[in-house]
């Protein structure tokens, strides 16, 4: 196995009774890339996710993440991975830290280390004034970058995001984007659904799903000029609409 | 096991966060042990009491005054006639008449023996037995006492040869139903409220997003499922407690048999309920859904559990039934430990079965509770 590519995909496929959600895709995603997932709502992109995180079991195909298979060893991809749901999912009713000292829990990190990577992380962010505040009264930006960062405790070799900055100004949007450069020059993979084509550009390759198939593949700068398109908007309308 | 401590410590937050939460699950429960212990009575108190005096005599008056004295009638009307009475009835005025025939004190004095009629509202057939039973004691009470008194005028030396029935209640000599209901009662809520909380919490964080972001994590399933119920096991096993010691104070039940003895008992009873709760939780995906199968299994639970009514009295199919019933057990155990003070081998059946309950439903419920779908 190519130790450089740590996602492998093969003729994944996610069949719905008779729906078929994702269509026989095959890609990769090498170490430390930044990798954008796009397409339209309903092209499949957080099915096809949900079976990379080991939360949706595969109809057919191959899948390798972080150098385990999907269909046998799930829980092992678990431990090498970090999720962020487009749906907020810390917990609104409890504090700032304890969400991160809840979730370090989880991933086994000792109380010493969970002591120190929440000092961290809460600097970095600057919430140390709502440090002991309850996470539902945060704007949803800083809570988005919270859950970014909680989704890193366990230092994943692979993050996954889906949607992170929807419904997020575009300052913080700005500023996400900074967290996960950090986060790529780290050394971790970062496979990140958007629907904001200037987030796209930020990528290092860009794969397009239309209905269930992956229609496109390739760098932002070879996709404009194989679709003879001026940014990645153009790029997507023309294949979104075919 | 540290993963385990992290949940719990979570829950426990999250529960003593929860404002509204907080009084359903201590302060509800104990006002309906108070309120129901009091109201759910089987005994039969102010029945609507009427009479017809066809006879107007002195044995009939004393006769009508004997409903007087007893606790349990209002006497309320003096109907002149049966179509008066029988219309009252039928607009619920009264629930019992009692027709005193003409003649009544002369044909008792001549032929030793006389008729009267009684007319009982049934529609509540449990009531009116009850009833009819309470009429029939103060007319024996008072034909028997009248004999005497005749049977004195005219020859002292034949006495009326009686049997005396003296019964003897044991385990609750006075009958008193609060003695009875309470520690059914105290059954009723720890189940309630465990049952609730258990089904709705995992599917709370199904419907918040959270429970897919616990999903991706390594965390195991038996971890998350442990540390998610310990939490309600303890909040159980406190409701125990409280509704213990509010049942000695307030209504001085007998607490005869062993309290570890009931406390093991509860501890594996709430691991069954725990379990149903989860099992709940997993096949729903809303509280409301959870809510409202916790409500249906209750309900049966409730009214099959020889609580308000003896399982001995159902039909055969029925009798089945409760023997799947979780509630049946405990209310039989608390009932034979705190009143008759059954030791370990007298429940020892119930024990059993409730262990091998508590396996099947809690096994159930992590085998049905899927991080991956």
């Amino acid at each position: 196995m190519n130790t450089n590519k740590v996602i492998q995909v093969e003729g994944l496929t996610k069949v719905f009774g008779d729906f078929t959600a994702v269509n026989a895709i095959t890609f990769h995603v090498k170490k430390g890339e930044i990798f954008g997932f796009l397409g339209a709502n309903g092209a499949g992109k957080t099915t096809a996710m949900k079976m990379l995180i080991g939360i949706s079991n595969p109809t057919s195909g191959k899948a390798n993440v972080a150098g385990y298979n999907v269909f046998t060893h799930a829980e092992n991809i678990k431990k090498n991975i970090g999720y962020m749901s487009q749906k907020f999912a810390l917990y609104d009713d409890l504090t700032v830290k304890e969400n991160i000292t809840f979730f370090g829990g989880i991933y086994g990190l000792s109380r010493k280390r969970i002591k120190e990577k929440s000092e961290v992380l809460i600097k970095e962010l600057g919430l140390e004034k709502v440090e002991n505040k309850l996470v539902g009264s945060l704007p949803l930006g800083w809570k988005q970058k919270l859950s970014f960062s909680v989704s890193l405790l366990h230092n994943p070799k692979i993050v996954f995001l889906d949607e992170p900055t929807g419904g997020v100004d575009p300052i913080t949007r700005r500023q996400f984007w900074e967290l996960i450069y950090k986060a790529a020059n780290q050394g971790t993979t970062v496979f990140v659904t958007t629907h904001y084509m200037d987030e796209a550009e930020y990528c290092d390759r860009v794969s397009i799903m239309v209905n269930g198939r992956i229609e496109a593949l390739d760098t932002p700068k070879k996709l404009k000029e194989q679709f003879k398109a001026e940014n990645m908007n153009d790029v997507f309308l023309k294949l979104a609409r075919e | 096991m540290k993963t385990i401590l992290y949940i719990i410590q979570k829950e426990f937050k999250q529960i003593f966060r929860n404002k509204g939460m907080l009084p359903i699950i201590f302060i509800l429960p104990l006002l309906q042990l108070v309120i129901l212990s009091n109201a759910a009575t089987f005994e039969v108190k102010n029945i609507k009491f009427g009479y017809i005096d066809n006879d107007h005599t002195s044995t009939s008056r004393s006769l009508i005054e004997q409903f007087y004295a007893s606790t349990y009638f209002n006497v309320s009307t003096d109907f002149p006639s049966k179509v008066l009475a029988s219309e009252a009835m039928l607009n619920g005025e009264v629930d019992v008449i009692l027709e005193i025939p003409q003649y009544f004190e002369r044909d008792l004095q001549k032929e030793k023996y006389n008729n009267l009629g009684v007319t009982i509202n049934a529609i509540d057939g449990a009531a009116a037995g009850v009833e009819n039973v309470y009429v029939t004691q103060i007319v024996q009470r008072f034909n028997q006492h009248l004999k005497v008194d005749l049977l004195q005028v005219s020859d002292q030396q034949i006495q009326p040869i009686s049997i005396e029935t003296i019964p003897l209640f044991w385990y609750n000599e006075t009958l008193n139903y609060k003695t009875f209901m309470v520690p059914g009662i105290l059954v009723l809520l720890v189940t309630m409220i465990t049952l609730f909380l258990s089904g709705m919490n995992i599917v709370r964080e199904k419907e918040i997003g959270t429970l897919e972001q616990i999903n991706v994590t390594p965390i195991k399933k038996s971890q998350f499922i442990i540390g998610k119920l310990f939490p309600f096991w303890v909040i159980g096993m406190g409701l125990l407690t409280v509704g213990l010691i509010l049942a000695k104070v307030i209504f001085n039940v007998p607490m005869i048999g062993s309290l570890p003895l009931m406390y093991l008992y509860t501890s594996i009873y709430i691991l069954v309920i725990l379990g149903i709760g989860l099992f709940i939780s997993n096949f729903t995906d809303t509280q409301q859904q959870a809510m409202f199968i916790a409500w249906f299994f209750t309900v049966i639970f409730i009214l099959m559990s020889g609580l308000f009514t003896p399982i001995e009295s159902m039909p055969k199919w029925a009798q089945i039934v409760t023997e799947f019933n979780p509630i049946k057990y405990f209310v039989e155990v608390m009932r034979m430990v705190m009143l008759k003070g059954s030791g370990f081998m007298d429940i020892l059946p119930q024990l059993l079965k409730t262990i091998l309950y508590a396996i099947i439903m809690n096994g159930l419920a992590v085998w049905s509770y899927k991080k991956t779908n």
